[in-house]
């Protein structure tokens, strides 16, 4: 799962926009396998969280529900150029991984 | 519109004869084609410049285009991109890397598909990094998904803004896979009896079932693809091959001499758009 | 006792062992009174009432002008939809994501920390044309807004 996240913190004013990517197959467990015809066992992840300053601003709680290679994004106060936004995820397996990239 | 149905039966005469008659005696070159084709697409789609078709079918519906842009807006093929270049940069066991083949420039979009007079054929960019590969004791990709789309990804992702010229020489054999490209893509196969020129040509900007059938010109700019039918990458000869299957025709291998023709008979048809791959599409 | 000790190290230790640190903190470092724990009975909910009711403790809400939903009217792809929702609305603790065709309509819920502004963006799926609904908590009460979206079944490119 390395470099499972990609982030972009931008500045403008004083409201950081954060937008990131992550790797992941968020599998519902409703599909089949086109070539054994089993089903595919669900695979999502179910919580992300992005940090600033020690402070968690924003945490989300995902379901099957979120497209295939997730794509999530904020907004929030307080930070500045420079400081580090950290995201997080853990899926419904136990895998997790975490970012952080500096705010430009 | 009779300008344009005038047009389209002028193309389809000259294609018919084509491929009936004998090809030296009856046909275009290929510049005229470029110049019919262009014109073809310029009146069915006024207003659109002609760089904009290598957006595919978000360059003529303004709906599907929002979320397009949504998703552009940090596509999911980014990380891919980063993989491939991982890939371009990672040594052989012989302590050489892709790069060796390709002058350490991986810019290269513009360069593919050409004409390979020496070996008479075709050659295309997944077929030259395949190539260089084998010849470094490497073992070759899969040329439709993973990998190979990754480092198609990363190479493309360096090439945007290069415009499309593909030059077809004064050569017969240049001129004859030329040829087998343009009857490929005019030819009706499957069970649904349809030719590429039918849906993204004839009917371009019409719908089938739900979806807008895109215009054809520009098809090959925007490669590698990140489909989210496919949730993944994958390169212009899988397109090609999903094309087929889906009007019930058996596909061709990809890199095939059919496939790699076409590629380049649908790119020359290009010349003029920039590269802009990799791109996202639904 | 012992368990307190190995946290600690294993803590200090993920620090500086770098990305298997980063796994390490996913499950550690992450604040568990922010983020709750995934609520298994409001994504597994059924209708959109049971979804809201397990997770935002009601499910009745006030329809709210406030709340903008940005969607496309015609998903080009039930598989990748993109929707963003923001208010202008103030204190805001969190906002929930559902598309009420889903088998399953809770698609994701957001809990806003300090300084977050009530403004989020994802990519979602939609098994069929239905409304995406976006509820709001502020104040402790909820409030909604709804957008219907079209989903297309494809021809040759979907």
């Amino acid at each position: 799962m390395a470099k499972s996240i990609k982030i972009r913190a931008r500045l403008k004013g004083d409201v950081t926009t954060v937008k990131c990517l992550i790797t992941h197959p968020m599998e519902t467990g409703l599909r089949k396998d086109s070539k054994t015809g089993e089903l595919i066992p669900a695979h999502f992840i179910n919580e992300v969280a992005a940090e600033h300053g020690g402070n968690t601003v924003m945490s989300a709680n995902w379901g099957v529900g979120v497209s295939k290679n997730p794509y999530f994004s904020f907004t929030f106060k307080g930070g500045a150029k420079g400081d580090e936004v950290k995201i997080s995820w853990q899926d419904n397996k136990g895998n997790s991984d975490s970012r952080a990239e500096q705010i430009k | 519109m009779k300008f344009t149905k005038l047009t389209l039966a002028a193309i389809c005469a000259l294609i018919a004869a084509a491929a009936m008659a004998d090809k030296k005696a009856s046909e275009t070159s290929p510049s005229e084609d470029l110049s019919v084709y262009r014109d073809y697409f310029a009146k069915r789609f006024p207003g659109v410049p002609l760089n904009e078709f290598g957006n595919g079918v978000y360059s003529i519906d303004r709906v599907s285009r929002d979320s397009w842009e949504a998703i552009e807006e940090f596509p999911p093929y980014e990380p891919m991109i980063e993989a491939g270049e991982a890939f371009w940069n990672q040594k052989f066991a012989n302590g050489k890397s892709l790069g060796s083949c390709f002058d350490g420039n991986p810019a290269q979009r513009t360069n593919y598909p050409h004409w390979n007079a020496e070996r008479k054929m075709v050659m295309t960019l997944p077929l030259a990094i395949n190539e260089c590969l084998i010849a470094n004791g490497e073992t070759a990709l899969n040329y439709k998904k993973g990998k190979i789309a990754d480092v198609l990804a990363y190479m493309s992702y360096e090439s945007r803004g290069q415009k499309i010229n593909v030059e077809v020489p004064d050569d017969p054999d240049a001129l004859a896979a030329y040829s087998a490209g343009k009857s490929f893509y005019f030819a009706r196969r499957g069970q649904l009896n349809f030719s590429c020129a039918q849906c993204h040509m004839e009917s371009a900007g019409m719908y089938v079932r739900t979806d807008i059938l895109s215009p054809a010109v520009g098809h090959a700019s925007g490669w590698p693809v990140y489909r989210s039918k496919w949730g993944e990458l994958g390169t212009l000869h899988r397109r090609f091959s999903g094309c087929n299957k889906q009007v019930r025709a058996k596909p061709f291998a990809a890199q095939s001499e059919q496939y790699r023709n076409l590629e380049y008979f649908l790119t020359h048809m290009s010349n003029g758009i920039e590269y802009n791959g990799p791109s996202a599409r639904k | 006792m012992t368990t307190n000790i190995k946290r600690r190290v294993l803590l200090k230790g993920s620090v500086a062992a770098g990305t298997l640190g980063l796994v390490a903190s996913a499950g550690l470092l992450t604040p568990r009174t922010v983020i709750a724990a995934w609520n298994e009975a409001a994504f597994k909910a059924e209708s959109v009432d049971d979804a809201l009711n397990a997770a935002m403790g009601e499910a009745s809400s006030a329809a709210s002008d406030s709340i903008k939903i940005k969607a496309p009217d015609i998903a080009e792809n039930g598989a990748v939809v993109p929707v963003s929702v923001s208010t202008d609305m103030q204190g805001v603790e969190s906002i929930a994501l559902l598309a009420e065709g889903n088998n399953s309509p809770l698609v994701a819920t957001f809990s806003l920390g300090e300084g977050a502004q009530p403004n989020v963006s994802t990519r979602i799926k939609m098994g069929k044309t239905s409304d995406v609904i976006a509820v709001v908590k502020s104040g402790g009460k909820l409030h909604s807004a709804r957008k219907s979206i079209k989903v297309t079944i494809g021809g040759c490119g979907g």
